[in-house]
């Protein structure tokens, strides 16, 4: 890329050192070249038709924040007469009847909207291996997975056949996939973006976020897609900061180490890189501190208690009465719902759904579900207190680097144990931030997390731009 | 051992999907599997915690009780199975 930001490429086109239209054709020659990656399952060719316009008005001055930037957008997010999948075959043929709220808003801004990515179906997965439209790959290795869910949004990032992209993170499937492809990936707090128009996995969990190889171009899309929406109930009123305007800043943070995170099973070639970019971060004047957050070995096993319950009830609504498949050899109305959802939805889907029934029946609720509840509160006061004391709490994103295609797919415990570092911040519904920070031996990407209080996105951007300009 | 298999047909009954025997059998491992790792969260106490639903403060949101347009029934038929005229059809229930 001949542009190092958004800026850079507005003030490129309006100077005629490039033209938008060559930029957009290039995008989709890219990804044309790069079909055996598997990023897309539908790439928008008519993306070149309001191209011209778009143009014309970075020319003239009159334009939006995000004015030919051109962005892939995970397909679970509904755009108006485009397919919305999921990557599940219980939805192919569908297509989307309105904009979600974060699509009305990247298009008032003139953004150009290049195709829909791949996922882990109804993104439940953490290395894009469960989807009906087949495997991703990471672009940095072919043997490896790009990570999940998000994985066909961070391998178009990293693969450069987008400038950016939008994905969504119930327990990791940004900064995951992030981490892996080494790219930027940004989950905000729960209640900042409106999830209007995005296909419901879990629903006090579900965020949507950006992927960009440069941490303004995630604040610049951050500020455009935050923001009152009447259509969300759980969206909450926050300050909407100009955040790519107040990136650079001069502050000093106290940053915190939470203990648990760096302790077995925390690849060694990770934690080096990490404490490297500890040391960088103390002699620009930053203070770090080792902290606890006691309750970390217990997150998997209430995130995917609480997740899969919610899950259950989300995909409850794939019945096949009103739309997606229904199955052929349905006799009855019975047989309609039981049929429909056996061939339609794939294993994974089906494990988590058996996992959410059973920990919501009967004479388990209390056991699992209302406990796992209770343990939420206890993981989100170990955050509360810990931001007491520091700015920004400073983690690996993942355990180890990207795994290889199939090497987790058959244990479907040790693919949960993935996310360790990544579900906490979505049961505490704090925002936080994959920074891409090296490569390990194999030439594997490697990331770095940081996480702040609710509604803080600001020290992040700042402290990411902070490490990207050291 | 958590599960076996009359629970695991229990369950799929209540999810509304069909199991064949293999997958039956390989669910009550797995499910078994997770579920026993699940078990790690009775080793805290958490008498007088409180549940916790959504991680942010929610609060009642109102609007006037007005009439705005919603999608209209073409575009809310428009991916349907199977439909006459105005309505979604199903297999018969009674």
């Amino acid at each position: 890329m001949i542009y190092k930001n958004h800026k850079q490429k507005i003030e490129l086109i309006k100077s005629g050192k490039i033209s938008l239209k060559q930029n957009v054709a290039d995008f989709l020659l890219n990804i044309k070249k790069n079909e055996h990656l598997n990023a897309f399952n539908f790439v928008f060719e008519d993306s070149a038709s309001e191209v011209d316009l778009i143009e014309r008005k970075i020319k003239t001055g009159k334009h939006g924040k995000l004015a030919g930037m051109v962005i892939a957008v995970k397909d679970v997010i509904s755009i108006k007469s485009k397919p919305l999948t999921c990557s599940s075959n219980i939805l192919i043929g569908f297509e989307a009847v309105y904009n979600a709220t974060v699509v009305e808003k990247l298009l008032q801004e003139n953004a150009i909207l290049i195709g829909k990515t791949n996922c882990d179906e109804f993104a439940m997965g953490s290395s894009n291996e469960n989807s009906a439209f087949g495997k991703v790959l990471n672009p940095v290795n072919n043997d490896y997975v790009p990570g999940g869910s998000s994985g066909g949004s961070a391998a178009a990032v990293a693969a450069n056949l987008c400038d950016a992209a939008l994905g969504t993170d119930t327990g990791g499937s940004i900064r995951q996939p992030a981490a892996f492809c080494g790219v930027y990936g940004l989950k905000p707090t729960y209640g900042r973006v409106s999830r209007y128009g995005l296909t419901a996995f879990a629903s006090s969990f579900d965020t949507i976020g950006p992927f960009a190889k440069n941490i303004d171009d995630i604040a610049l899309i951050l500020e455009t897609i935050s923001g009152n929406d009447n259509f969300d109930s759980t969206f909450v009123n926050s300050e909407i900061h100009s955040f790519s305007e107040k990136i650079s800043s001069e502050r000093k943070f106290k940053i915190g180490l939470p203990k648990e995170y760096f302790s077995d099973g925390l690849d060694d070639e990770i934690r080096k890189i990490i404490f490297e970019h500890v040391e960088i971060l103390k002699n620009a004047g930053n203070e770090v501190t080792e902290i606890s957050l006691p309750h970390t070995e217990f997150a998997i096993a209430t995130y995917y208690i609480l997740t899969t319950a919610e899950a259950s009830a989300n995909l409850s609504r794939f019945d096949g009465a009103h739309y997606g498949l229904r199955s052929k050899n349905a006799s009855n109305i019975d047989e309609m719902y039981k049929f429909s959802r056996t061939e339609g939805f794939g294993e994974e889907v089906k494990r988590r759904i058996m996992l959410g029934t059973y920990v919501l029946s009967s004479g388990y609720y209390d056991a699992y579900y209302k406990k796992a509840q209770k343990v939420r509160s206890l993981i989100k006061s170990d955050f509360d207190n810990a931001f007491k004391e520091v700015d920004i709490i400073l983690t690996p994103t993942t355990p180890t680097a990207a795994f290889k295609i199939g090497e987790k797919s058959e244990n479907p415990l040790e693919m949960y144990l993935s996310d360790i570092y990544t579900t906490s911040a979505n049961l505490a519904g704090i925002p936080a931030i994959n920074v891409p920070i090296g490569f390990n031996k194999i030439g594997l990407p490697i990331g770095m997390q940081l996480l702040s209080k609710q509604f803080d996105e600001l020290s992040l951007l700042q402290l990411a731009n902070i490490l990207s300009t050291n | 051992m958590p599960v076996n298999r009359e629970i695991v047909k229990h369950i799929a009954k209540l999810s509304k999907l069909s199991l064949t025997d293999f997958e039956e059998e390989k669910f009550t491992l797995e499910l078994n599997k997770i579920l026993e790792y699940m078990e790690k969260l009775n080793s805290i106490k958490t008498d007088n915690i409180e549940t916790m639903s959504y991680p942010v403060d929610g609060f009642n949101v109102f609007r006037e009780d007005e009439i705005v347009n919603s999608i209209d029934r073409e575009a809310a038929l428009k991916n349907a199975p199977q439909r006459t005229d105005e309505f979604f059809k199903v297999p018969k229930i009674l």
